[in-house]
């Protein structure tokens, strides 16, 4: 059971960093939208509006995705992943 | 052509159909060149893809209770994202969402922050669990998580009052294009809409979806990508329009400036059609208090992490691993569509507002707007409206109306495309709107006839007869849906947030507690749903009803208020009884190691 509990302990650590950064750019930015949106952004395009059409969005998909990678290590650390392939 | 299995041959089989419709584009528009009518064109598009969605859902039939429920669990991750954002983009989101960012900027586009961050929910906090479970549907997982049929009752119901708040709007959105596309009236084309939807689902289930969702994807970010290029590319604002648009905001700031908001009198508004708004927002300006953005982005994020029909494509996939990777695919692709609007809005504002651009309406006289013809055409579908408050002779910025799906239906025409573009429109609309009815159709009368008859009614009943029962479930339900739709009682988006609000305030602690807390258990669970349904409820009609509401919860974001009341009465009641037997227990455990066997086997 030690093994399951020790997976189970990094498995929460990558929730809370992933959750952490999921926070920041879905509402810890927009707490600063008006300030923010003075400063020109990629492509210039006001920041906050930026962040609101491709930012934002597009780094959901990459947190997803690393996530996902981070998620597959633990697991294949622990002897957990499953066989065969996606 | 094709060897080998259908799974290996996917990425052959999509190429090939991808190729077929661009062809069908083509020939369209050759048809046009030749001088087929607006409206042979506009029924050829939406026959031809409803036809083709019909033979995937015929081809897709099946017999075996895995397959219809999870499509045999053998959908490879790319596909099934697919499959999700199809699902997930329903026709508001198509047709009514650039609008929405035309006329309300910032303050809307939380909707869009919170319809993609959602899914770092589903990704994190669910989806990969409820995969190892191995249920079938939503309240599968509930009623054997937290044991015993009260439980597995209240899912059924959160979710059905959910899913059919939103597929009513699903089902009326079919019947505007049907009835647009084909020139019938509304009342028979809502049923139209209907037997194409259960074209797709009925004889296969979740696997005759699955397919048909892919299909209904690859026409859908089509007929949304190639006018939003097309159009930036005809009024000359870059080749690449997500990266080149700057510029044309800036431009649109600068109008604003020198038009000014002039805020039109209570008698002047009062003569203009119903539906129809001016711009009386900045575009890309901050328009809203950082409350009100975040509360309305993280109520849709919660709800897009409870609501049933995305979470059960995620049993689709072969294996824990992929179900992560799959959200992520999903949310990829609706990101090409979601990115896509705002590129829209902006072009489409820029085109009818800028007097230096030939499109421009503000500042020409009113007789010659009222004298061009796309004008002439949106203005009578009552999409379009200007008048001369003023008595100057001139159209301003004030004085010109247009409802918020014209900014989606409108804007090829207003651009100069040629007409083949505006019935691929159509076609895109049907298809996200009927893949969307498909999905949650499905899973409601998939929850009704695997958790309540076969699960608590008649638990011995064979395959054929759940796939009967589910099957005439299905009928009913979409019936019913359509006939509500019939009555035309709620715009498209009004109810689509609503359904959000309404999952988050039943499921999202049931379920995100079901992994995360092994202590909680049925009480707990049974009370979290009860409770926290009926305060979002009662909260929304208090609201309804005048109610001033408190920190800042708005109809649009009640399911706060509900889901904090589940919480806490899901915390408080789960310490106050007993804890979980210890085979629920350790069925929590096995649910959290990606190896092994699925925790419940089903037949």
């Amino acid at each position: 059971m030690a093994k399951n509990a020790q997976h189970w302990e990094k498995t929460k650590g990558l929730l809370i960093i992933t959750l952490a950064l999921w926070a920041i750019f879905s509402m810890g930015i927009f707490l600063f939208g008006a300030e923010m949106n003075t400063v020109t952004g990629p492509f210039g395009y006001p920041l906050t509006y930026w962040f609101t059409c491709q930012g934002s969005l597009g780094f959901f998909v990459i947190l997803i995705f690393w996530f996902a990678g981070r998620q597959e290590k633990i697991d294949e650390e622990f002897g957990f992943a499953e066989r065969g392939e996606d | 052509m094709i060897k080998g299995n259908f799974i290996d041959n996917l990425p052959k089989i999509y190429g090939i159909y991808t190729g077929g419709f661009i062809a069908f584009i083509i020939i369209m528009a050759i048809g046009e060149q030749m001088g087929m009518t607006a409206k042979a064109i506009g029924i050829s598009f939406v026959a031809f893809t409803v036809a083709i969605y019909a033979i995937i859902g015929w081809l897709s039939r099946t017999a075996q209770a895995s397959n219809y429920y999870v499509a045999g669990r053998s959908v490879p991750t790319v596909f099934n994202g697919m499959a999700t954002a199809a699902d997930w983009m329903s026709g508001a989101s198509f047709v009514a969402m650039a609008g929405g960012i035309y006329f309300k900027g910032y303050g809307y586009m939380a909707l869009l922050v919170g319809w993609t961050g959602g899914y770092v929910l589903v990704a994190t906090l669910l989806a990969p669990y409820l995969r190892k479970f191995g249920c079938y549907t939503v309240p599968d997982f509930v009623g054997t998580r937290y044991g015993g049929n009260l439980a597995r009752l209240c899912a059924v119901i959160v979710l059905t009052v959910a899913s059919f708040t939103y597929v009513t709007a699903q089902i009326n959105a079919t019947g505007t294009i049907a009835s647009v596309a084909l020139d019938i009236p509304f009342q028979y084309a809502v049923y139209i809409g209907l037997i194409s939807i259960l074209l797709c689902s009925m004889l296969g289930g979740m696997r005759g979806v699955t397919w048909t969702q892919v299909a209904q994807y690859i026409v859908l970010i089509i007929a949304y990508l190639l006018p939003v290029f097309w159009i930036s590319n005809n009024i000359g604002a870059g080749f690449f329009p997500h990266f080149m648009l700057a510029d044309e905001v800036a431009r649109i700031g600068e109008l604003e400036q020198q038009f000014g908001f002039v805020k039109n009198s209570a008698a002047d508004l009062a003569t203009v059609p119903k539906g129809l708004a001016g711009i009386t927002k900045a575009h890309s300006e901050v328009n809203a208090t950082p409350w009100a953005f975040i509360s309305l982005a993280l109520a849709m994020m919660m709800g897009t992490a409870s609501l049933p029909h995305v979470m059960m494509r995620f049993f689709t996939t072969p294996s824990v691993k992929a179900a992560r990777k799959s959200v992520g695919w999903s949310v990829f692709f609706i990101f090409l569509l979601y990115s896509s609007a705002p590129m829209l809005a902006t072009l489409s504002k820029l085109a009818l507002i800028d007097p230096n651009l030939s499109t421009g309406i503000i500042g020409r006289s009113v007789a010659e707007v009222q004298a061009i013809d796309w004008y002439q055409n949106w203005n009578q579908a009552n999409l379009m409206y200007v008048s001369d408050f003023n008595g100057n002779g001139t159209v301003e910025l004030n004085e010109f109306f247009m409802a918020g799906k014209a900014v989606v239906l409108a804007t090829p025409e207003v651009a100069g495309l040629p007409y083949v573009i505006s019935g691929l429109v159509a076609a895109g609309g049907m298809a996200a709107a009927m893949s969307t009815a498909d999905g949650l159709i499905l899973a409601i009368a998939n929850a009704i006839s695997h958790d309540v008859y076969y699960k608590m009614i008649d638990p011995k009943a064979e395959t054929a007869k759940r796939l009967t029962v589910a099957r005439v479930l299905l009928v009913v339900i979409g019936f019913a849906g359509a006939t509500i739709a019939a009555m035309e009682i709620q715009g498209i988006l009004g109810s689509v947030i609503w359904a959000f609000d309404f999952a988050m305030s039943g499921l999202f602690w049931p379920l995100v507690l079901g992994v995360w807390w092994k202590r909680a258990n049925k009480e707990g669970a049974v009370a979290g749903m009860v409770l926290g349904l009926l305060s979002g409820l009662f909260y929304l009609i208090w609201v309804r009803n005048g109610g001033s509401g408190f920190l800042g919860i708005t109809q649009l974001t009640f399911g706060i208020f509900g889901a904090g009341v589940s919480l806490v009465s899901m915390v408080i009641v789960t310490l106050m009884t007993s804890e979980p037997s210890s085979a629920i227990q350790k069925m929590v455990d096995d649910a959290r190691v990606p190896a092994g066997t699925q925790v419940i086997s089903q037949k």
